[in-house]
């Protein structure tokens, strides 16, 4: 894959770094038979507890596992500091954005966002103008997903503003280092990251309506049992202690959302839910969905429930958005952006398109509205045919598409083939915001290419996660 | 209160469950009669009589299979088009259980997510007795840890609860079924008592509904056919009788109605039902006809059922 990749462990080829130093020692103490042993006990238990995704187009595989890798990785307190603060400087500019474009649009008067991006976007809902959120705060929980190249420098990948998953392995993965490995958890000094589903608790409530109650009813709303991330909602209604719903539990009466109980309806106040804008409300947008809450929109909009996240912050993933993102944060916050952007080139700008297309077979061209590894180009990694063929679709489209140059992702050791070998990963952190403000838990899901030299980390390409460390210095 | 759903999802959770169980009881009980050399010359089929006890006769009979062990043990567990056989009844228990996996404790979830998963061992294992054997003891072990971790862990809260509904009125459903298939060899009192298979035929009933220890126990003298009907109708003692599973139903709604301050429709039927089984002699249940008898019980019981979704909005 051309020039060598930072590794988290062995830098480029040098001595261990510091932050893996105690990790290192255990590898080397370690035989790869006792390895092995856990990484099978490792599956066995993610069955039994039935921590399983489905695959989309894929029938026979209804429920897959997801590879746990058993070596975490680490990060240090002083790392972390460094994505602390920037995460919570870039998740207030999103927040602030969100409410901007349907509110006074002031970005776009100031010329720094061109209109015609946000307009003519499938993920604005004009709907939404106007809307006034409850609580204040439209993107509650923020995935971001970020990179490392060497030794300093974080690039932010990607904004999921929508409905971002994976938490439940962050909680799930650090739960099986401590059974598979106590000892090794017990000499580490690392951060707790079990306090999240308390957090994102808190998060909720602070952001209930003002009819609610001082002990708001809060639900997750899932698309139900056939979704590739019910695990996931399932998990988290549990450690919330709060319902878990489907579309058809809920009913709206008099702008007013209420769940089918036993003992008849019950008002809800807070809504974490896990549909996409489309499927929420048949009546506003698509009509045919049967996942949805007829009236749940015209509920929201009049100020009597909570949608966390709100409709159509999904404007804020869009890679063409995201482009813009450094002046955003500028624009919002008034001060430089800590964490940078991976440089991006804008198929629908005449000049960005002609380089792209001279040189794809060195960028990773994606389409501006995708997600999941789907429909996305990676030259270096790409036959002359690939390539030939996207130069089609790009050229078709070029709107629709944005190129980066290849980055050198970290590296971390991971344990594939009864051995340790460094594997390409990035980092998910959770970002959680609520009326007093953004919280972060210290750690996040790492995901873990499994092949070697891939550069795809998405599960649903055969992805892997890894248990995230954050220790002290 | 909880969710309609997650009430409706447990109540039919736990009733696969049971079903499982009772149709695995079913097999072993006429795997057992078959292997009993015929002496009298009687034509009996118990594999025709299993899928009567698990209301699969008509359907069976559809496929145009013969009903000879191999077949109707394949229907009756692994055939996934018969949605009462034992793999759909736990995939079906399954997929119930993962949606309210917040209401279930791990115990509770681990037993039903192990057993589908190990589900394909047993397909894979083929058909000799001893394979047999060993697929329906693991049923029952399936069907005793879902039922011993829900009752030494569970909340007792609704959830609880309606599980529980669940669970007693498929047995009740049950043990009248398998009663009612063989009630032609079920008589009165004094009745002429015919030969030796009918005694395997009685020992049969009990077995299905693992009571022939408890007949002893409760009776102390050999078979007689109107004790076995008393034993399965009347006694509340005997944990499958349908005076058993009535006296739970009608405590475990009343628990609901207790909580929810409030008392209805399906407290009023439980209640009937169950001062009905208290205040009847076997008698009663000989001169009313025991089919007739067993056929209003049935109904009565699947009504029940409506009763308790209508009233808590399970539907």
């Amino acid at each position: 894959m051309g020039k060598a990749a930072f590794d988290e462990m062995n830098g480029f080829g040098g001595e261990v770094r510091a932050a893996y130093s105690q990790l290192k020692a255990w590898l080397d103490d370690t035989p790869a038979e006792l390895l092995e042993q856990r990484r099978l006990e490792a599956e066995a238990l993610f069955r039994r507890f039935g921590i399983t995704f489905a695959v989309y187009g894929q029938k026979d595989a209804e429920e897959r596992l997801i590879p746990f890798d058993l070596i975490p990785r680490v990060l240090t307190a002083s790392e972390w500091k460094i994505l602390e603060d920037g995460l919570t400087q870039r998740v207030q500019a999103i927040n602030a954005l969100i409410n901007d474009l349907y509110g006074k649009a002031e970005i776009l008067k100031a010329g720094i966002v061109p209109e015609e991006l946000i307009f003519a976007n499938e993920a604005f809902r004009p709907e939404m103008i106007g809307v006034k959120v409850p609580g204040g705060v439209p993107v509650p929980i923020a995935g971001i997903d970020i990179v490392r190249v060497d030794a300093e420098k974080f690039y932010v990948l990607e904004d999921n503003a929508r409905t971002p998953s994976g938490v439940s392995y962050m909680l799930d993965n650090r739960e099986a280092t401590h059974l598979l490995f106590p000892d090794l958890m017990a000499r580490s000094k690392v951060r707790p990251v079990e306090r999240y589903p308390d957090e994102l608790l808190a998060v909720l409530e602070s952001l209930a309506p003002p009819s609610a109650s001082s002990d708001p009813t809060i639900a997750v709303l899932t698309p139900g049992s056939y979704n590739s991330a019910f695990y996931e909602h399932s998990f988290l209604a549990d450690k919330l202690g709060v319902e878990l719903v489907e579309g058809r539990d809920l009913f709206v009466r008099d702008d007013i959302v209420y769940m089918r109980t036993t003992q008849g309806p019950k008002r809800v106040d807070v809504i974490y839910r896990r549909v996409d804008d489309d499927f929420l409300d048949p009546l506003t947008f698509r009509p045919d969905s049967m996942l949805g809450v007829p009236g749940l929109f015209s509920s929201y909009r009049a100020g009597n429930v909570t949608l966390a996240n709100a409709v159509g912050t999904g404007i804020a993933d869009d890679k063409a958005i995201y482009s813009y993102m450094p002046e955003i944060v500028k624009f919002y916050t008034g001060e430089e952006p800590m964490l940078h952007n991976v440089p991006t080139y804008r198929c629908r700008e005449d000049e960005a398109l002609k380089y792209v297309l001279d040189h794809l077979p060195e960028l990773v061209v994606k389409e501006v509205h995708g997600s999941g590894g789907y429909g996305m180009l990676v030259g270096p990694a790409s036959t002359k045919k690939e390539i030939a063929e996207f130069e089609k679709k790009l050229k078709s489209d070029p709107d629709n598409f944005i190129a980066q140059p290849t980055l050198a992702l970290s590296t971390c050791p991971a344990f594939v083939d009864g051995g340790i070998a460094p594997r390409h990963v990035d980092l998910r952190p959770f970002v959680l915001t609520g009326s007093k403000g953004t919280r972060i838990v210290p750690g996040g899901l790492t995901r873990v290419a499994m092949k070697a030299g891939s550069l795809v980390v998405n599960s649903s390409q055969g992805g892997g996660t890894k248990d995230t460390w954050v220790v002290e210095d | 209160m909880i969710l309609a759903s997650t009430a409706n999802d447990l109540f039919w959770m736990a009733r696969y469950v049971e079903r499982a169980e009772s149709i695995a009881r079913t097999l072993a009980a006429a795997g057992r009669i078959s292997a009993i050399p015929q002496v009298t010359g009687e034509e009996t089929n118990e594999w025709s009589s299993a899928l009567a006890a698990a209301a699969q006769l008509n359907a069976f009979v559809e496929t145009g299979k013969e009903p000879n062990e191999i077949e109707v043990f394949n229907y009756l567990a692994f055939d996934e088009s018969n949605p009462s056989s034992i793999k759909s009844c736990l995939t079906q228990a399954r997929h119930n259980a993962r949606s309210v996996r917040p209401a279930l404790t791990t115990e509770t979830w681990e037993a039903i997510n192990t057993a589908y998963l190990d589900f394909k061992k047993y397909e894979k294992a083929g058909h000799s007795l001893r394979a047999h054997q060993e697929f329906l003891r693991w049923v029952l072990d399936v069907s005793l840890r879902v039922s011993g971790t829900a009752f030494r862990n569970m909340l007792r809260d609704e959830r609880y609860w309606f599980s529980r509904l669940g669970f007693y009125i498929e047995r009740a459903d049950n043990t009248a079924r398998i009663m009612d298939v063989k009630y032609h060899v079920l008589l009165p009192e004094h009745s002429e008592v015919g030969g030796s298979l009918d005694y395997y035929q009685w020992s049969s009933i009990l077995r299905s509904v693992s009571a022939l220890t408890a007949y002893h126990w409760v009776y102390r003298q050999s078979l007689k056919p109107w004790l076995i009907a008393d034993l399965l109708i009347l006694r509340e003692e005997m944990p499958r009788s349908l005076a058993s599973c009535y006296q739970n139903i009608a405590m475990f709604l009343d628990e609901i109605a207790r909580a929810y301050g409030k008392q209805g429709p399906a407290q009023r039927a439980a209640r009937t039902t169950h001062s009905r089984l208290r205040n009847t002699r076997t008698e009663d249940v000989f001169h009313k006809g025991l089919h007739e008898f067993l056929t209003e019980f049935l109904a009565d019981n699947n009504k029940l059922g409506a009763v308790i979704a209508e009233q808590y909005n399970l539907a």
